[in-house]
């Protein structure tokens, strides 16, 4: 974009200044959605909890204490103080396991978009950008991951690979990619019409250039939307993959494992069950109430209604 | 129409061929001998392995494999279980209905559900009704559905007493299986008793999995309604007197509908999805837990003739979607 903004503005901002208006702006618009912020502080509260595990919990989270078997929570009969939330039934703390499971969660929805949006951006600029037949191949590939049911696919997937948590991370990726894809491919193709990109290919950028300074910038908006839906989709669907034993091991801590290994005991103690259940819901909800309040924010076309 | 028609069934021949070659190549990527994993732990004598493998064919080229592949399953061959020697067409068959009678009574709860209290929060934008209904709608959408059914388990089944754990009917009742739906074939045996345990079998799972469906079609529709009430012909048919409700019952909802159809018919994916976990926590007899079964069993030629059954299946119903679309809205059709 620097090619074009050499004309003599009457007010000439620097780069920074710029930046600083664009988040000012971005901010208005972002805290009108009540829900969003609540999200927003949900989340950075999610992201303390992971980085400081190991101060915050009480126990070690795949110590079994043997004498304490299935303890209730603090306020129930039979509760005990040290174990706030309760015990498992080979006596862990679930509140310490809970704590170290928000790392799994946030670094599995970290890995999983990384690769998911990377991958869609090439393809998706590659699509756009050339089109023809290349568009042709890469959209047709991408339709055929779509036509599977995704948690299916991710299944499969892991099946192939062999269950744990770093398959089912690249699994649940490849399958999200040809969203990012998609979603590029038609930022690309609206942006390649307008005039700054004619402008630039004049001035002699190069395609390497053009695709990745010139258009993708302004391709952003809805490929941040797009990633912060998929990162809530990310852990809600590595919950389930752990939950159907394909996912991250025992004795992992991971919220979904947690679950599979509490289904026999679901009549007999329900906090084993419920608590970690509660934590997946609670993060994938502060995600998608952040993803809302974004899109909001984001979107040029809601903004000015 | 028919020009129409012909250029969307065009446009799935390459998807089809796409879908096949996955599944093949599924198999083919797993690390280790086909056969000498066909033969599980007891092993295979060197002469019966060269024998299966000719037999198998997989001592042809891969290209080769992969048309012999696609020429039986045109002719409707998509292998034998390992585990129980059957033909993966007649199981899939034979649990299909169980999965069906599942996914269309979620798919009634959520639609009856959610088409009126997203037209009733649009009509009432902001007010109580309206925040409560989208902030439950956000918390379905949230909701990781394998926990969400073991909770109702526990208050349902362990709690209150009220509903069975698991099975789509209890063990007393036996009849033919004339329709492979549980609720029509119990009550045309006229056996007492037989359909209300059939029903008390089926409303938990289909509630479960009606959630995220029914979170997304709320959603749908009051955005829908409230995009179709800004609109000209709706100012128009207020400004000309018409009752409120005629207003919204015929000129704002019917246009409304269009895109919330198309949110119910492209559910089917999230169904099947949400299938597999429904039915491993029910331990419905439907196909998601068939799938899974197959799976941990290694039962490869299910999972492989599986995996490309449910992806047919998705494809055609969106196809079916998308044409309901074109002649709903003829729009579409022209362009």
């Amino acid at each position: 974009m620097t090619d074009t903004s050499q004309t003599n503005a009457p007010v000439k901002l620097s780069d920074a200044a710029i930046r600083r208006r664009m988040i000012a702006e971005f901010w208005f618009y972002f805290s009108q959605n009540r829900g969003a912020v609540v999200g927003l502080a949900v989340f950075i509260l999610l992201v303390l909890i992971a980085v400081f595990a190991s101060v915050l919990a009480p126990h070690d989270p795949t110590t079994q204490y043997r004498e304490a078997l299935l303890v209730p929570p603090v306020w129930q009969d039979g509760g005990s103080a040290s174990y706030l939330l309760g015990t498992d039934a080979v006596g862990r703390d679930i509140l310490s396991r809970l704590i170290f499971g928000a790392q799994y969660s946030l670094f599995i929805g970290i890995v999983v978009v990384s690769i998911a949006l990377v991958g869609g951006i090439v393809i998706g600029l590659l699509a756009g950008f050339f089109g023809g037949w290349v568009d042709s191949v890469i959209m047709r590939v991408m339709d055929v991951i779509l036509a599977f049911p995704s948690l299916l696919l991710a299944l499969v997937l892991v099946a192939v690979l062999g269950p744990g948590l770093t398959n089912a991370m690249i699994a649940i990726a490849i399958v999200y990619q040809p969203h990012f894809a998609r979603l590029t491919r038609a930022a690309v193709m609206s942006e390649m019409k307008r005039e700054y990109v004619t402008a630039a290919r004049v001035a002699g950028a190069g395609n390497i250039r053009l695709m990745f300074k010139t258009i993708l910038p302004n391709c952003l908006a809805p490929l941040i939307v797009q990633a912060t839906l998929s990162f809530s989709s990310a852990v809600l669907d590595s919950a389930a993959l752990g939950f159907l034993g394909m996912g991250a091991q025992p004795p992992a801590p991971e919220w979904g494992t947690m679950l599979a290994e509490a289904r026999e005991f679901i009549l007999r103690a329900w906090w084993v069950v419920t608590f970690p259940g509660l934590a997946i819901l609670i993060s994938v909800l502060a995600i998608n109430l952040m993803g809302d309040g974004l899109r909001d924010a984001l979107d040029p076309k809601l903004k000015r209604s | 129409m028919v020009r129409f028609i012909l250029s969307k069934l065009l446009y799935l021949v390459p998807t089809f061929l796409g879908i096949t070659v996955i599944a093949f190549s599924f198999v083919r990527i797993l690390p280790g001998d086909p056969v000498l994993l066909m033969a599980g732990e007891r092993g295979v004598s060197p002469e019966r392995h060269a024998e299966l493998t000719a037999q198998l064919g997989y001592d042809k080229p891969v290209v080769m494999q992969y048309f012999d592949f696609l020429g039986r399953l045109l002719q409707g061959d998509f292998g034998n279980s390992l585990v129980t020697k059957k033909p993966v067409l007649t199981e899939f068959l034979t649990l299909f209905p169980a999965t069906v009678e599942l996914g269309l009574c979620a798919i009634i709860i959520a639609t009856l559900i959610g088409v009126p209290v997203g037209v009733l929060a649009a009509i009432k934008r902001g007010s109580w009704f309206d925040q409560i209904s989208m902030t439950a709608a956000l918390v379905g959408f949230s909701m990781p559905i394998f926990w969400w059914g073991l909770l109702l388990i526990i208050l349902f089944s362990g709690i209150l007493g009220w509903t069975p754990v698991s099975g789509r009917i209890s063990l007393l009742y036996f009849f033919p299986n004339v329709t492979g739906f549980m609720l029509i074939d119990s009550l045309m045996s006229g056996q007492k008793g037989a359909f209300t345990s059939a029903l008390s079998h089926l409303i938990l799972p289909s509630v479960v999995l009606a959630t995220i469906p029914l979170a997304v079609i709320a959603r749908q529709t009051r955005s829908a309604m409230l995009e179709v009430m800004g609109e000209d012909y709706v100012r128009t048919a207020r400004a000309k007197g018409m009752p409120t409700y005629r207003v919204i019952g015929v000129h704002a909802l019917r246009n409304a509908m269009i895109p919330v159809i198309t949110t119910i018919g492209l559910q089917i994916g999230v169904l099947m999805a949400g299938a597999i976990l429904t039915e491993t926590i029910f331990s419905w007899p439907g196909i998601g837990k068939w799938m899974i079964d197959s799976i941990s069993r290694r039962d490869y030629p299910v999972v492989q003739s599986g995996l490309l059954l449910i992806a047919a299946l998705v494809m055609v119903v969106n196809l079916l979607v998308d044409l309901t679309y074109g002649l709903i809205n003829p729009r579409i059709r022209v362009k």
